[in-house]
């Protein structure tokens, strides 16, 4: 099971968090500060995996951004670093070459895919195509609500005139 | 509209943010934008609510503060349209966790919107359920998602089953119910119900036997089938991962035949065709395929899988480990840790290459490595092992020093054959790592060095030599100090020297030298230099030359700063400048520590701890209690209270036998049949209760001093010398044989007591300064013509009086009058000049064996007592 998903820069500022154990707010700022200390640190030739209070932290870099996921000790680390590529694909394809400020901006988007791939700490979807389908589907049901609302509110505002 | 929260957009608001150069303006923008959407909040904006919650997240991502946020996220879930509810949704998981009762409010929205025409909102719903529910909701909700893992949507049924894995991860009891639901998802062709399907599958064997068994009967075909459709697959774009179909779906599949097989032959017999092809075929170039073959073997060696299939489940760990990919190298080491218990003779196979590992330069390899030799270590290999990895440890990183010292000292110590061979093995790592050494490890050396009489010179030798290249190493320097200290001449003498030892010529100065060293180096703490007195001391005695220059040590930490120290060093100074004569024998060498018991504690030592608190209470009722007439009263025993000292007529007895249980039981019996003493046993009383029981009402109409008497009451079974001693040494004490110069008896004898068979005479001694004191020197004389054996002179007074009896001269009384027995009993009457002194007593003794008693009252005290 994956306990929590985090994205960290290479500056240490986080990008993303999921939590699916429970940990409190206090918790989370610390673990978040105890790992990103652990893997920042870390060369590059090194393997992706560090041993954490009992847990597994499966990380991978991509340009200046460490995905990280922690799961149980005997969990498999190689289909985690599988799991986090998929995603990093799938955000590639719905960004267009995603970037982190594409991340910064759009973050509720990314919390989106992310919730598309991963329930309760396990994968959703092996299908890129998929995923890419549904979360399609949700934003145009948001644009028409945004059209539709202005639409009203444009007749509202002439009726008012 | 609030003029605030309308100004910023999202976008705005995260340039700001990133625009600022320093964390205060940072914090500055943050604090303006909450107090914005605060206000927001609190005129119930609703066109700007999504927004606002949007701000919030990213605020809480920056670590500040959200909570005000948390009922805004429950308004948009409760509002109709699907945008509100998919940011109302993301906030609730983001700023939430299942611990808030807040949570227990989204229940009902919940609710409705798993029953939402809309799959998105369904979706939606099940999604945040799957994330963030508690077990009071799961069971609430457990239901509808029940009902929803049987809908046609493909979305909706993996998002039901993965949000099923949650509910009966809260709560196991609900498990059964999705149990056919579940294993009907197997049925499935959509890989993303497929997979979620097989997941809860999985997690419903966790928790439930039953379930197991159900699966292994119904759905094992059907899973091999699934996993035989997916790798033998033509190539499938949409699933397609580095030429692999769906590697996802193969690892869920072998997880789950895994627990299926786990402990049943027909089904793991099964299995096998079917595994031995993904072992073989699979493509192992890629991290896909290598993340298969990893399950797989798992699932090989979790499963009562055939000889021949783990032979090649081992060659795929083996492959795995000459891997140059540190990936694959690190998940090789775990795995063959679960594989020892498989084939041992196997993994052994590989030791040499794992032991490469345990010198990687990646800490998580040489994390896994070290684990994993430390399982390989047997009776054959322990030396071998032990050499390399002392090696290692000389050029190892400061930060694995710890973890690989405590392996090394564990392994030396399961491992070793011969004594001679752990103490050079420990040597070598005090010296190389002394610092990492923990306290039991150092101090079970010390342990066995004294049990080992024959190799204590070679110890202390090689200590010495040890020192002079790593002093700095803490553990290794209090063992030299500990050793040089007990072993300095064996050092100074080269006695017991082995053959194989080089010479080595150390004089006496020398090794007050490394003492002195080791008191005074500016690293040394507070236990290595209170060591290092201890041990100057004791050399000092043993080493007459170099007594002068040790007492100038000594005399030098008189003044230190550190409490410890100086009154150590304050003793030692009495010691060595006034009672020469009795030195040697107060720093002879230690007694042999007992190793047997040793190790027992040292396996305690948790329950030692709470032992080591009740024993400090029960000392600490029973210290001596001095006086203000300046006499040592010695601890009162714990069970005198059993007796009940506060009754009126307090017994006090007195022995030179050493069983204390004897005589009080002794006493109890006796006290039964005679008719003048009421004991009242304090039966069921906790004994350290009754020891502290100075204030109970019972005795609170007593004067403090008497109270403190009846502490006193001690059966000095034991004599107390060494108390007396030390007190005496430190000139604590005025010296007794001064005090009785002085002193002329002014109160004739008496005769106390006499009978046919003994005679008790008592002459008083008084000190002029204290009226209410009276010495005793009682004499007993034996007239019968058998002698007696286990004399024991009892004697009980007056709450009034304070009595304290010393030991005996003897408690054999030989026959005719040839001898006698000498006691002293201090009386302190607290009612002097009013009321005489009174004392009942009675004797016990043997004749040929005989228990023999005799008792009686004396009022013919000289007036004046």
């Amino acid at each position: 099971m994956i306990h929590f998903v985090l994205l960290i820069s290479r500056q240490g500022k986080v990008r993303l968090t999921k939590w699916y154990s429970p940990y409190s707010q206090k918790e989370r700022t610390k673990v978040i500060r105890e790992l990103s200390g652990l893997i920042l640190a870390r060369g590059p030739k090194l393997c992706n995996f560090v041993e954490w209070r009992g847990y597994k932290v499966v990380y991978r870099r991509y340009a200046s951004l460490y995905f990280c996921m922690c799961i149980d000790a005997d969990d498999n680390e190689l289909e985690i670093l599988e799991i986090i590529h998929h995603f990093v694909e799938i955000l590639d394809r719905y960004f267009g070459s995603v970037c982190e400020l594409d991340l910064i901006f759009n973050f509720h988007k990314a919390y989106y895919i992310l919730d598309e791939i991963l329930i309760a700490g396990e994968l959703q979807e092996s299908s890129k195509k998929t995923v890419a389908r549904l979360i399609a589907a949700q934003d145009s049901l948001v644009e028409a609500a945004k059209e539709q609302a202005s639409s009203v509110s444009n007749m509202i505002a002439q009726v008012t005139k | 509209m609030n003029p605030f929260s309308s100004g910023t957009r999202l976008r705005d608001m995260i340039r700001a943010i990133r625009a600022c150069k320093t964390a205060a303006e940072e914090r500055a923008v943050v604090r303006k934008e909450c107090a914005a959407i605060r206000s927001a909040i609190s005129e119930h904006d609703q066109d700007y609510r999504h927004r606002n919650i949007a701000k919030l997240m990213f605020i809480h991502m920056l670590g500040y503060p959200t909570h005000f946020g948390q009922m805004e996220c429950l308004k948009l879930i409760a509002s109709a349209g699907f945008p509100e509810k998919r940011i109302g949704y993301l906030g609730l998981m983001l700023l939430l966790d299942e611990r808030q009762e807040v949570l227990m409010l989204v229940t009902n929205s919940l609710k409705q919107d798993l029953n939402h025409t809309n799959q998105y909102i369904v979706g939606l719903a099940l999604c945040a359920l799957g994330n963030i529910c508690s077990a009071e909701m799961a069971s609430d909700l457990a239901a509808e998602v029940e009902r929803l893992l049987l809908t046609k949507d493909p979305n909706i049924k993996k998002k039901a089953a993965l949000c099923s894995i949650r509910i009966i991860r809260k709560v196991p009891d609900l498990a059964e119910n999705f149990l056919s639901p579940a294993a009907s998802l197997l049925k499935e062709k959509h890989h993303g119900v497929l997979i979620a399907g097989i997941q809860l599958c999985t997690d419903l064997c966790k928790v439930s036997a039953d379930a197991n068994k159900h699966l292994r009967k119904n759905c094992t075909e059907g899973l091999i089938r699934i996993l035989k459709d997916v790798s033998n697959s033509s190539y499938a774009p949409e699933y397609d991962i580095a030429g692999i179909t769906d590697p996802f779906l193969h690892i869920r599949v072998l997880r789950l035949m895994r627990m299926l097989g786990q402990g049943d032959a027909d089904t793991s017999e099964y299995m096998n065709d079917i595994l031995a092809q993904i072992a073989s075929k699979t493509e192992s170039n890629k991290n896909a395929g290598n993340a298969i073959l990893y399950e797989c073997v798992e699932t090989i060696m979790g499963i009562e899988a055939t000889s021949g299939l783990r032979v090649l489940a081992i060659n795929i760990l083996g492959r795995f480990l000459s891997n140059r990919d540190n990936n694959i190298r690190y998940v090789a080491l775990n795995m063959l840790m679960k594989a020892i218990a498989v084939d041992s003779q196997a993994v052994q196979r590989h030791r040499t290459t794992i032991l490469e590992c345990v010198k990687d330069s990646d800490a998580s390899i040489r994390k896994r490595a070290l684990e994993l030799v430390f399982l390989l270590v047997n009776d054959t290999n322990a030396k071998p092992l032990t050499k390399e990895l002392i090696d290692y440890l000389e050029v190892s990183d400061q930060d694995f020093k710890g973890d690989l010292t405590a392996k090394i000292c564990s392994i030396i110590e399961k491992f070793s054959q011969e004594k001679k061979w752990y103490i050079d093995q420990m040597l070598k790592v005090l010296s190389l790592a002394g610092s990492y050494v923990k306290d039991d490890v150092w101090h079970a050396l010390i342990v066995a060095i004294s049990n080992a009489p024959d190799l204590q010179g070679y110890s202390v030798r090689s200590l010495y030599k040890a020192f002079r290249t790593s002093f700095e190493q803490v553990s290794l320097v209090r063992v030299v100090v500990w050793c040089i200290g007990e072993y300095g001449e064996m050092l100074v003498g080269n006695v017991g020297v082995l053959e194989v030892e080089e010479p080595l010529t150390v004089t006496e100065s020398d090794t007050v030298d490394v003492l002195e060293a080791c008191l005074t180096g500016h690293s040394a703490d507070i236990t290595t230099r209170s060591m290092s007195l201890i041990a100057l001391l004791k050399l000092s005695s043993r080493f007459p030359p170099t007594s002068e220059r040790i007492k100038e040590i000594i005399t030098e930490h008189k003044g230190s700063i550190v409490l410890e120290l100086q009154q150590r060093a304050i003793e030692f100074n009495s010691i060595i400048q006034r009672h020469d004569n009795i030195k040697s024998s107060l720093v002879e060498r230690m007694p042999v520590l007992d190793e047997s018991a040793y190790m027992v504690k040292k396996a305690n030592s948790s329950q030692e701890n709470i032992v080591a608190v009740k024993s400090s209470q029960m000392s600490l009722a029973g210290t001596s209690v001095t006086l203000p007439n300046g006499v040592a009263k010695p601890p009162a025993a714990p069970l005198v209270d059993l007796l009940d000292l506060s009754s009126d007529d307090a017994l006090v007895p007195t022995s030179t036998s050493k069983d204390f249980l004897h005589d009080l039981l002794g006493i109890d019996l006796t006290n039964s049949s005679s008719s003048g003493f009421s004991i009242a046993p304090s039966g069921g009383t906790d004994i350290l209760m009754d020891l502290l029981s100075i204030g109970t009402p019972v005795q609170s109409d007593i004067s403090p001093e008497t109270v403190s008497s009846n502490q006193g009451f001690a059966p000095t079974t034991k004599p107390t010398p060494t108390t007396v001693q030390v007190l005496d040494l430190l000139d604590v004490l005025p010296s007794n044989g001064s005090v009785a110069g002085d002193q002329s008896p002014l109160y004739p004898s008496i005769t106390a007591f006499q009978s046919s068979t003994l005679k008790i005479m008592f002459s008083f001694k008084k000190h002029p300064e204290k009226p209410q004191v009276t010495e005793i020197h009682a004499t007993f004389m034996n007239l019968s013509s058998d002698s007696y054996t286990d004399f024991v002179f009892q004697a009980a007074v007056p709450k009034f009086i304070q009595l304290h009896l010393d030991p005996a001269s003897s408690n054999h009384l030989p026959a005719n009058g040839n001898g006698t027995i000498t006691q002293t009993v201090t009386v302190t009457n607290s009612q002097h000049g009013q009321k005489p002194l009174a004392m009942r007593i009675r004797m016990v003794y043997k004749v040929d064996n005989q228990e023999k008693l005799e008792q009686g009252q004396i009022n013919n005290f000289p007036p004046g007592l």
